[in-house]
């Protein structure tokens, strides 16, 4: 058993280093997305059928992670393109004066307007509580009727993941100032808050709680890959946050002309197709052939909540302050 | 000793090793300070967050190192079929991944766990584990086993004549532990509270998943969320020189606090208890063997157990991650072990200089290092040289061989300072010194430590995520951060699976290493 496994590794570390005549596009983006079950591996074969060039991955931790490493390398980074920050950090990113204007004129297939200048959105979702059928057969309503029922939930910790920054602004932007007393009528729901979506989910999934803080097209997966139709996304009547995920071109890129083809091939038919079932999120812009089937079971949330870039910045501070003070008794 | 007259020359490659440890700990936090735009401040909120830190900390390691003992002292006595298979399970939960090891747990002791099944049966409502005793629970199934193992290596120590002169005098089990074993606790407790302490200030995926909320915030989760959320260099910079200071402090109240062993040589023979043969004590003994059994094998067997049906269907990828796992795993032990060696023997050339303490608290430093601290403080020095993407694997050996380092250091220690006193003024004698003095006194001693240090080492290795996570190239990714990559693409199953795989390519790298410093080793 041993050797071929030494083996495999050996060939694996060997077979990094490849001769390169072909100019290098690399696209900086979080570890999921160039993962072997995310989109990344798919995305680089269409692409490289149509540029002539050599499309790299360079993985970093999840979408906050990503801007940090993009700070730390500044201006002297060798990625083109950054794939994977989303609407929330949109400012931040922006801030940083990195990035370069797209000058994209795209049709693109969103539930809200979108003309930021810099950046360009390639897929995106509502956040919503997930849960399992069989062990909840009324699910809440609103917010406000989650708080009230005794049904207990896993959330992500907002200062560690982007889902949980999500629902602050979700209930900063659907409760206002009814938010922290929401926060406190929510504490005794919550079973645990997690570093990460990945360990939220998994615990939802082994029962340890009836509902998950996850996005609307997480039963999707359960449906498609594992025929399991048990899994569903509860609608909320007061809306539901989006999270959008968005890319854009780095001012310094030595590959400027690569960095607008791949940016325009991201919201072409090729890519955007690769999306719904691997990063399991709505495509950007719709593919010819629809959704793939099972996406027609999922719910569509009454109003789509969202803070514009410099307001979602302006709005965490406080909403974590918020989160925090009703949790922390 | 002082009259055997060690030049310090010989402490040379001990003192690099340390070096290397500063730049790499205090270094790398450096970096970060020096790259921070303004200078960090402490707000409330991480003042409760240290207090929390502090407090979670010293329960765990209170409570581990209490209830190692009587453990301990029932494996060092007993001999009994699995014994040896058992102590090798002993260190398994320590280098599981955190997110593998808390599912096992849950699977026990959770809403939906086996407990709460049991209770359910009489119509009571289930374990409530979420809160600070989740908390310590988790750490206690982590580093109970570790302290079982500190203290069962010192007790095994004890030269077996000592025991049959207590028989000869007629002892009975009290004045044993009177004469022989107390004295042999002071000399070990210390230590070994003082590491799972300090690894118990670090580890914050426990505390956050487990702690129910905000309230449960350590300065590791503060650290995060000044990289992450506010992006402050200076603020990360410094809640991890609050660690560091931490960490620290507890290493020289340890110092302080340990009597070191002045027990006389023995004849490295087997040792035979004539103290503990009564009934009650026997009884006593199965009762904590088993119970600890059962505390640490019921989780391990439910990630087994969930991981079965997972193990069949792994992909291409996760084999090839299983690979290079095994491979920085092993670079990451011989490069733990030469460190942690050479540390150990510069200690002990300069044991009562101010020095040799100096070395050892620096050993402890790394469990007490920030993963994100160092990773982004070797990206801040790197970058500018070389894409640091191109070294994500043997950084990972580096950095993981420094975060052993305390763990192996904690082992070597006492085992050449009882070495060198039992064999040194001998080997003084017949002026062996250097490398014959290595080869024919010390080593052949170290076997049983340094086997277990090694295996520790390649285990940790494996289990952890370590600074990869920083900068892995995709297609170079380890096990654990492959297993992390399934779960984040909702593979749970194939997670599962591999999860299983880790646990066994950590348990059977261990078992090689520790088996093979045991090998011929009666006792």
């Amino acid at each position: 058993m041993k050797q071929p496994i030494l083996f495999a590794g050996l060939m694996a570390l060997a077979t990094s280093a490849v001769a390169q005549d072909r100019p290098v596009l690399t696209v900086m983006t979080y570890d999921s997305f160039v993962s072997d079950w995310g989109p990344g591996p798919a995305v680089e074969k269409a692409f490289e059928k149509v540029c002539d060039c050599d499309l790299q991955f360079v993985g970093a931790g999840d979408g906050a992670a990503l801007l940090a490493r993009l700070r730390l390398e500044g201006a002297r980074s060798e990625a083109d393109v950054v794939l994977g920050l989303d609407s929330n950090l949109m400012a931040a990113a922006s801030d940083t004066g990195l990035f370069a204007e797209h000058g994209i004129k795209a049709q693109l297939d969103l539930p809200v307007a979108w003309n930021d200048t810099q950046f360009l959105p390639f897929d995106w979702g509502y956040f919503a509580f997930v849960y399992d059928r069989k062990t909840v057969s009324d699910p809440p309503k609103s917010m406000q009727e989650l708080a009230d029922s005794g049904l207990k939930i896993v959330i992500e910790d907002p200062r560690s993941s982007t889902p949980g920054l999500g629902l602050l602004l979700w209930v900063d932007a659907a409760y206002g100032d009814g938010a922290p007393m929401l926060w406190q009528e929510l504490a005794d729901n919550i079973v645990t808050v997690t570093k990460g979506w990945s360990e939220a989910y998994g615990l939802f999934l082994d029962g340890e709680a009836d509902m998950v803080l996850s996005y609307t097209t997480s039963p999707a997966y359960h449906l498609i890959a594992e025929g399991d139709d048990s899994k569903a996304a509860a609608a909320f009547e007061e809306g539901h946050y989006m999270q959008i995920e968005v890319a854009g071109k780095l001012a310094a890129s030595d590959q400027p002309e690569l960095a607008d083809q791949f940016l325009r091939f991201m919201l072409s038919e090729a890519f955007q197709s690769i999306i719904p079932t691997t990063n399991w999120m709505y495509p950007a812009v719709m593919p010819e052939g629809g959704l793939p089937e099972g996406f027609e079971t999922l719910i569509t949330p009454a109003k789509a909540l969202i803070y514009p870039p410099q307001e979602a910045a302006q709005r965490r501070d406080g909403a974590l302050e918020t989160w925090l003070n009703a949790l922390s008794r | 000793m002082a009259e055997r007259a060690q030049p310090v020359t010989r402490a040379w490659p001990g003192i690099g090793a340390a070096a290397l440890v500063v730049a790499l700990t205090l270094g790398s936090l450096a970096a970060v300070a020096l790259r921070a735009e303004s200078p960090g401040r402490f707000a409330a909120a991480d003042w409760a967050a240290l207090r929390f830190t502090l407090w979670q900390a010293l329960l765990s390691a209170l409570i581990s190192v209490t209830l190692a003992v009587p453990v301990a002292r029932g494996l060092a006595r007993r001999r009994f079929a699995g014994r040896g298979l058992l102590i090798s399970l002993l260190g398994a939960p320590f280098i599981l991944p955190t997110i593998v090891a808390v599912l096992g747990l849950l699977a026990v002791f959770g809403r939906n766990g086996l407990i709460s099944d049991v209770l359910g049966w009489f119509g009571l409502p289930p374990v409530q584990i979420y809160g600070l005793h989740g908390v310590v629970l988790a750490h206690v199934f982590f580093n109970l086993p570790l302290a079982t193992r500190l203290i069962l290596q010192a007790w095994l120590a004890i030269p077996s004549e000592q025991f049959r002169l207590a028989a000869t005098l007629g002892f009975d089990a009290r004045d044993v532990a009177r004469v022989l074993e107390r004295p042999m606790l002071r000399d070990v407790l210390p230590g070994a509270f003082m590491v799972i302490f300090v690894i118990c200030i670090t580890s914050f995926a426990v505390a956050l998943a487990l702690g129910g909320g905000p309230k449960a915030t350590t300065i590791e989760l503060a650290i995060y969320q000044a990289f992450r959320f506010e992006f402050d260099l200076g603020k990360a910079a410094l809640l991890a020189l609050v660690q560091f200071a931490i960490c620290a402090a507890a290493a020289l109240a340890m110092l302080r606090l340990r009597v070191p062993l002045a027990h006389t040589a023995g004849l490295d023979r087997p040792v035979q208890r004539w103290d503990a043969a009564g009934g009650r004590q026997r009884a006593a003994d199965a009762v904590w063997i088993g119970l600890a059994g059962a505390f640490l094998l019921a989780p391990l067997s439910m990630i087994v157990l969930r991981g079965l049906p997972g193990l069949a269907s792994l992909s291409a990828p996760v084999i090839a991650a299983a690979g290079r796992s095994v491979l920085v795993a092993l670079g990451s032990t011989v490069l733990a072990v030469g460190l942690s060696l050479s540390m150990a023997l510069a200690i002990e050339t300069l044991r009562g200089r101010r020095l040799a303490g100096v070395l050892e608290t620096v050993g402890y430093l790394a469990i007490a290092a920030s993963p994100l601290v160092i990773g982004t403080g070797l990206f801040i020095v790197l970058f500018p040289m070389v894409d640091p993407t191109r070294l994500a694997l043997p950084l990972t050996a580096l950095v993981n061989a420094v975060m052993a380092l305390p763990f192996a250091l904690r082992i070597l220690v006492p085992a050449v300072a009882r070495t060198e006193r039992q064999f040194g003024r001998l080997a003084d004698s017949l002026a062996l010194t250097g490398w014959p003095r290595l080869r024919h006194v010390l080593l052949p001693r170290l076997r049983r430590p340094l086997g277990f240090a090694a295996g520790l080492a390649a285990a940790m290795s494996m289990g952890d995520l370590g600074v990869i996570a920083l900068f892995a190239a995709p297609g170079e990714a380890t096990l654990p951060l492959q297993l992390y990559r399934l779960m984040a693409t909702y593979r749970m199953e194939a997670a599962a699976g591999a999860a299983l795989l880790l646990l066994g390519l950590s348990l059977g790298l261990f078992w090689l290493f520790d088996r093979g410093g045991r090998m011929n080793a009666a006792t």
